[in-house]
């Protein structure tokens, strides 16, 4: 992908899971999207468990096909909110448990920083997206959940798997079908070489 | 000679803590719009964007801006002719932070012991305290909600006398480099030059406890900072590491005299969040 066509469209794309390919097909690194629909959170102790359960042949708690995973531990709620402030965790150390899960028909992943190469070529082979959200940006995305629910293993605490409806999750594309890397191309499309010569 | 009940203290410390995860102070606010507005790359301004409007609405509402609340920390800077009564400093600082966490619904994210249990203590105490003696008959306070995306990408390194101002300014864009997304820029570097090894540190960590838009001193190190920033803000990695010019919002540099021998160099990064305060306690 040209460089020059990163970042560039003016408005967000909006998007609704579940996420079939042709919606995944039109995302590219840099665009920014609104999601609305279902996310799924988990971290690092649920993809420990999912990863298991899929290894042992046993039905998972969740559906994956098609659907969205988001890397986060919300911190407690106050009382009548719906959600405590949840941002986005790091999401490489969810990449040594990815892989079983995009193979099972994950198709969108919603975290924070950049992944390996492992996943970023996943990815592409299984024609799914990850997202980023701002990190630290937890008031704001906590808004946008308009549901809560627990899904499983609620003995996990704030890493248990939660069902959240959300509306209009602002996010960036970082890895597409394409290959592309928001990370990668952003900053090398920012970087003043000559200046740290 | 003033006496000082602890009380006063738990009492400082439980709002501040509540105040620096809701509320942030103008100085801040106007240094990350002012970076909003010079951003050249749409996916860092969005970065940005999200960014001012998650702190508007934690202010508004009174939620943590965000889930990771930090570790405490508190810097003490006790005047020789205060007394303290009523029980342990120590003590009350923590209880202090104890009650802030628990009353603002802060997610307490501390482990008693770091390598075999790490269970949570389910207070997030103890926090980290540093003590200073100093003149007067003051009792000064800077509390902190550091969080371990930056800490954790934080560096420490003694260089030789030879290596000098050109390996400083190396590892620190190199720190900033390897962070990368993961310290959530664009943060705030703050850099020990000089003393020991555990000295460096702690500079490096003062540094960062400097309030926005308050160059050091001495202007060689006030250049010194100022080009920092310009290298940091030319490795292209941007607010959230999506690519752009705000990588960093300040570079802030602390000396130390050293030995002949050496050059102690210590590069502590914040997040974005960038919470902390400085109270006087009457």
């Amino acid at each position: 992908m040209n460089t020059d066509d990163l970042n560039n469209q003016q408005d967000p794309i909006r998007i609704t899971t579940p996420l079939t390919n042709q919606v995944i097909a039109g995302l590219k690194a840099g665009d920014r999207v609104l999601l609305s629909g279902v996310v799924y959170t988990a971290r690092d102790a649920a993809h420990k468990r999912l990863v298991e359960t899929l290894l042992a042949g046993q039905e998972l708690p969740l559906p994956l096909p098609s659907q969205v995973i988001y890397y986060a531990g919300p911190a407690p709620a106050r009382p009548g909110q719906i959600i405590g402030p949840a941002g986005p965790t790091t999401s490489s150390r969810m990449d040594s448990l990815t892989l079983p899960l995009l193979e099972a028909g994950l198709k969108g992943m919603v975290g924070k920083g950049n992944r390996s190469q492992e996943i970023r070529q996943a990815i592409v082979k299984h024609r799914a997206v990850y997202l980023v959200a701002v990190g630290g940006a937890a008031a704001l995305i906590s808004q946008r959940v308009t549901k809560m629910e627990l899904v499983a293993y609620e003995d996990l605490g704030t890493e248990a798997i939660y069902r959240l409806e959300v509306l209009e999750l602002p996010l960036v594309v970082a890895n597409d079908v394409y290959g592309g890397d928001l990370f990668e191309q952003g900053q090398a499309q920012y970087r003043d070489a000559e200046m740290l010569k | 000679m003033k006496t000082i009940q602890v009380s006063a203290v738990t009492e400082k410390i439980r709002e501040a803590i509540q105040t620096i995860n809701f509320v942030t102070p103008s100085n801040t606010l106007g240094r990350l719009k002012e970076a909003q507005m010079n951003e050249p790359s749409p996916a860092g301004r969005q970065a940005l964007n999200d960014i001012l409007e998650n702190r508007a609405i934690a202010a508004e509402h009174r939620v943590p801006m965000c889930q990771d609340t930090g570790m405490a920390l508190v810097f003490v800077e006790i005047g020789q002719e205060v007394h303290l009564a009523g029980g342990s400093l120590s003590e009350a600082i923590s209880e202090g932070v104890r009650q802030g966490y628990r009353e603002g619904y802060l997610r307490k994210s501390v482990v008693g012991e770091p390598l075999f249990d790490r269970r949570n203590t389910g207070d997030n105490t103890p926090p980290v305290i540093h003590y200073d003696l100093v003149l007067g008959d003051q009792l000064k306070l800077t509390i902190a909600s550091k969080g371990f995306g930056a800490e954790n990408m934080s560096r420490l390194k003694v260089l030789t006398p030879a290596q000098g101002i050109a390996e400083v300014k190396r590892q620190v864009v190199q720190c900033v480099i390897d962070a990368g997304p993961n310290a959530c820029p664009p943060v705030v570097v703050g850099v020990g030059i000089g003393g020991t090894l555990e000295m460096a540190a702690l500079l490096a960590k003062k540094a960062i406890m400097r309030e926005m838009g308050q160059p050091h001193p001495d202007i060689r190190y006030a250049a010194l900072e100022e080009e920092l920033l310009t290298l940091v803000n030319a490795t292209g990695v941007g607010p959230q590491g999506w690519g752009g010019r705000n990588t960093a919002l300040e570079v802030r540099v602390e000396y130390f005299p050293t030995h002949i021998a050496s050059l102690p160099l210590a590069i502590n990064l914040d997040c974005h969040l960038h919470r902390h305060i400085t109270i006087t306690v009457e």
